[in-house]
C-alpha cells in the first residue's frame, strides 16, 4: 500500500500518469469510490429536476428546501443522534411541510409564493440551528451544514441509490405530465391533467433528492448538483428532454472531477464538487451555443433568408 | 354533435375575491352556435370563459357545461414562449384527452399532428422551437393544438389580437369550417366589424350582461353606451350583493 501521497511533494507533476491522475484514489480508497458511487447516482437523478425548476421559474425552490429540511434533521439528530435514518424521516416531513406549506400560505394570504417561500426557509434554518445547538458541538453542525462527501456510509449509499432509482423511474412515467403542466397549466387544467397532483410528486421527488444530495454535500451545498448542471444545460439543449441529458453530463463531469480535484489538491469535497459544476455553468453561459455569449459575439455573416 | 353540447348559465356569479367579475348571468349556448363575446376590459370574458372550461370555480349560481367536450385557445400572452419546446409537440399535447399522461402516441395520432401544422400553415415547422416563432405563427400553432383535440365546444380568448390580417382571415375560415361541422364556438373579441359581418350571435358583457342574441339585435349604439358606463362604474364602497344566496344566509 503506497498511502496516501502528500500533495505538497507530488502535486500535478508531470511525471503524474493518467492511472495516478484518475483511476488510483478510487483504487486505493473504499471511501472515495463509495463518495463517486454516491455522487454518481446523485447526477443521474437530481439534474433534470432541476431542469424542470429552471423552467418553472422555481429557481430558489430546491434552496428553500435544503434549508426547510433541517429542523426536521435536527429533530432526527437530538433523538437518534447522527443516525441517517432518523435523520431523512426527520428531514422529508420537514421538506414536505415547508413545500406544500408555502404553496398554501401563498394561496391563503393573496401573497406570492416566493414571498411565503423566502419567510418559511429563514425561519427553518434559524430553527434547525438551534435545536442542534441545544445538543452538538461545532463539529456535528458543521457535518450536518456541509455534509461529508468523505464519510458516506452504507446505509447513506443505500439511501442515495434508492432515490435516484426511485427518481428516474417516477419521471419516466411524469415525464409528459410535467412538461405539460410547466408549458400549459392552463391547458392541463382544462383537460383535467391533475397538475397540482403531479406538481405535489414532483415536490416529493425534490425533497427526496436534496435529502440523499445532503448526506453527501450538507443542507447548504445540497442543491449544488441539481440547480447548477441544470442552469448551465439551459445553454447546451433546446427540448426539455435534450437539457435534462445535458444537465446530467455535466453533473457526472462534474462530480468526478470534483472528487479528483478535491483529492489531488487537498479541498474540501463537497465544495470542490460545486465548484466544478459551478465552472461548468460559466463556461455554458460563455460559450454554450444556445443563448451564450460567445457565440454572440462571434460576428458571422446573416443568412439570406 | 349532440343536444349535450349547449352551455346554461343560470343566475352565475364569478368573483375574483369578493368583486364580482360577472355579475348573475343567465342564458343558453345552443349547440352547434358561434357566439362572439363582447365588452370592454374588465368585463368579465376571459373569466367566463375560464369558469365553462372549468378554471374558475362559481361563486354562485349554476354552470352546466361538457367539461369533457370542451377546447380551450388561451391568450396567447399567458403562455411562455421561452419555454424550450417544438411546434410539433405542443400540437400534440392535443391528443391529451385520448391518450392522457402515459400512453404512447401511435402513428395516426403523430400524423394527424403533423396534418394540422400543415392545416394551419405551417407545414415544416416541425422541429421548430416556439421561442423562434413570430406572434402570428405561435397563434397558428394554438390553432393546430385546437384542430387535433377535436373538441364539439370550442372557447377562444382574443384569438386575433396581434396576428397580422392574412393569419387573421386563415384562422378565421378555421372558425367557420369547425362551425360548419356543428361544434359550439364562444370567441372573445374586440374588433366590432367583424363581429358584426362573421358571427351570428354575440353576448355584450360588462360583468353583468348588456345583451344577449342576435348581433345585430345586440351591437345597437344604446347597448354600447350602457356597457361602457356599466364597466367604468367600479364602487369602493359597493355593499353586499343582496341578490345573492351567500349574503342572504349570512345575514
Amino acid at each position: 500500500m503506497r498511502g496516501r501521497p502528500g500533495h505538497a511533494q507530488r502535486g500535478l507533476m508531470p511525471e503524474l500518469s493518467l492511472y495516478d491522475l484518475f483511476w488510483a484514489p478510487f483504487a486505493e480508497f473504499g471511501f472515495l469510490r463509495r463518495a463517486l458511487v454516491g455522487c454518481l447516482a446523485l447526477s443521474l437523478a437530481a439534474p433534470p429536476l432541476g431542469v424542470f425548476l429552471v423552467l418553472r421559474r422555481m429557481s430558489l425552490t430546491a434552496d428553500v428546501l435544503a434549508h426547510g429540511i433541517l429542523p426536521g434533521i435536527a429533530a432526527g439528530f437530538l433523538v437518534a443522534g447522527l443516525s441517517v435514518t432518523a435523520m431523512s424521516v426527520g428531514g422529508l416531513l420537514a421538506g414536505l411541510v415547508v413545500a406544500v406549506g408555502a404553496g398554501a400560505i401563498s394561496r391563503a394570504t393573496g401573497g406570492r409564493e416566493d414571498a411565503a417561500l423566502a419567510a418559511l426557509y429563514l425561519l427553518a434554518l434559524a430553527l434547525g440551528v438551534t435545536l442542534i445547538s441545544t445538543r452538538a458541538g461545532s463539529v456535528e453542525l458543521s457535518h450536518l451544514l456541509f455534509g461529508s462527501v468523505l464519510g458516506v456510509d452504507d446505509p447513506a449509499l443505500y439511501m442515495m441509490a434508492g432515490i435516484a432509482s426511485l427518481t428516474l423511474l417516477a419521471l419516466s412515467f411524469a415525464w409528459r405530465p410535467l412538461v405539460l403542466e410547466c408549458f400549459d397549466p392552463g391547458f392541463a387544467a382544462a383537460a383535467r391533467a391533475r397538475g397540482g397532483l403531479w406538481h405535489l410528486l414532483f415536490l416529493v421527488l425534490v425533497v427526496l433528492n436534496v435529502l440523499a444530495a445532503f448526506q453527501a454535500l450538507g443542507t447548504l451545498m445540497a442543491v449544488g448538483l441539481m440547480m447548477l448542471p441544470a442552469v448551465a444545460a439551459r445553454h447546451w439543449g433546446r427540448s426539455v428532454g435534450g437539457m435534462a441529458y445535458a444537465a446530467v453530463g455535466i453533473a457526472l463531469a462534474s462530480s468526478l472531477s470534483g472528487l479528483l480535484l478535491s483529492y489531488h489538491l487537498d479541498l474540501p469535497t463537497g465544495p470542490a464538487i460545486v465548484l466544478v459544476a459551478g465552472g461548468a455553468w460559466v463556461v455554458s453561459a460563455l460559450a454554450g451555443p444556445v443563448d451564450g455569449i460567445l457565440p454572440r459575439l462571434l460576428r458571422r455573416p446573416h443568412l439570406t433568408g | 354533435m349532440s343536444q349535450a353540447d349547449g352551455i346554461t348559465l343560470t343566475d352565475l356569479t364569478l368573483t375574483h375575491g369578493r368583486r364580482p367579475a360577472v355579475h348573475h348571468i343567465s342564458g343558453h349556448f345552443a349547440p352547434g352556435s358561434l357566439t362572439a363575446i363582447v365588452g370592454p376590459n374588465g368585463a368579465g370574458k376571459s373569466t367566463l370563459l375560464r369558469a365553462i372550461a372549468g378554471l374558475h370555480p362559481a361563486r354562485e349560481g349554476g354552470l352546466r357545461a361538457p367539461r369533457h367536450a370542451i377546447a380551450l385557445l388561451p391568450q396567447a400572452a399567458a403562455l411562455d414562449r421561452a419555454f424550450p419546446i417544438s411546434c410539433l409537440d405542443v400540437v400534440m399535447f392535443g391528443h391529451w384527452a385520448r391518450a392522457g399522461a402515459f400512453r404512447a402516441l401511435r402513428p395516426a395520432e403523430k400524423r394527424a399532428a403533423r396534418e394540422a401544422l400543415g392545416a394551419v400553415g405551417l407545414e415544416g415547422f416541425e422541429g421548430r422551437p416556439v421561442g423562434s416563432l413570430s406572434t402570428g405563427q405561435f397563434q397558428r400553432v394554438l390553432f393546430a393544438r385546437l384542430l387535433v383535440q377535436d373538441a364539439p365546444v370550442i372557447l377562444l380568448d382574443e384569438p386575433f389580437n396581434a396576428v397580422d390580417s392574412r393569419t387573421a382571415a386563415d384562422l378565421l375560415a378555421l372558425v367557420h369550417r369547425w362551425h360548419g361541422e356543428g361544434r359550439t364556438i364562444l370567441a372573445v373579441l374586440h374588433d366590432l366589424d367583424l363581429v358584426r359581418q362573421q358571427f351570428p350571435r354575440t353576448l355584450l358583457l360588462a360583468r353583468e350582461p348588456v345583451a344577449w342574441g342576435p348581433t345585430a339585435e345586440v351591437l345597437t349604439a344604446a347597448n354600447r353606451l350602457k356597457a361602457r358606463m356599466m364597466a367604468e362604474e367600479w364602487d369602493a364602497e359597493a355593499e353586499p350583493c343582496a341578490a345573492g344566496p351567500g349574503t342572504r344566509s349570512a345575514a
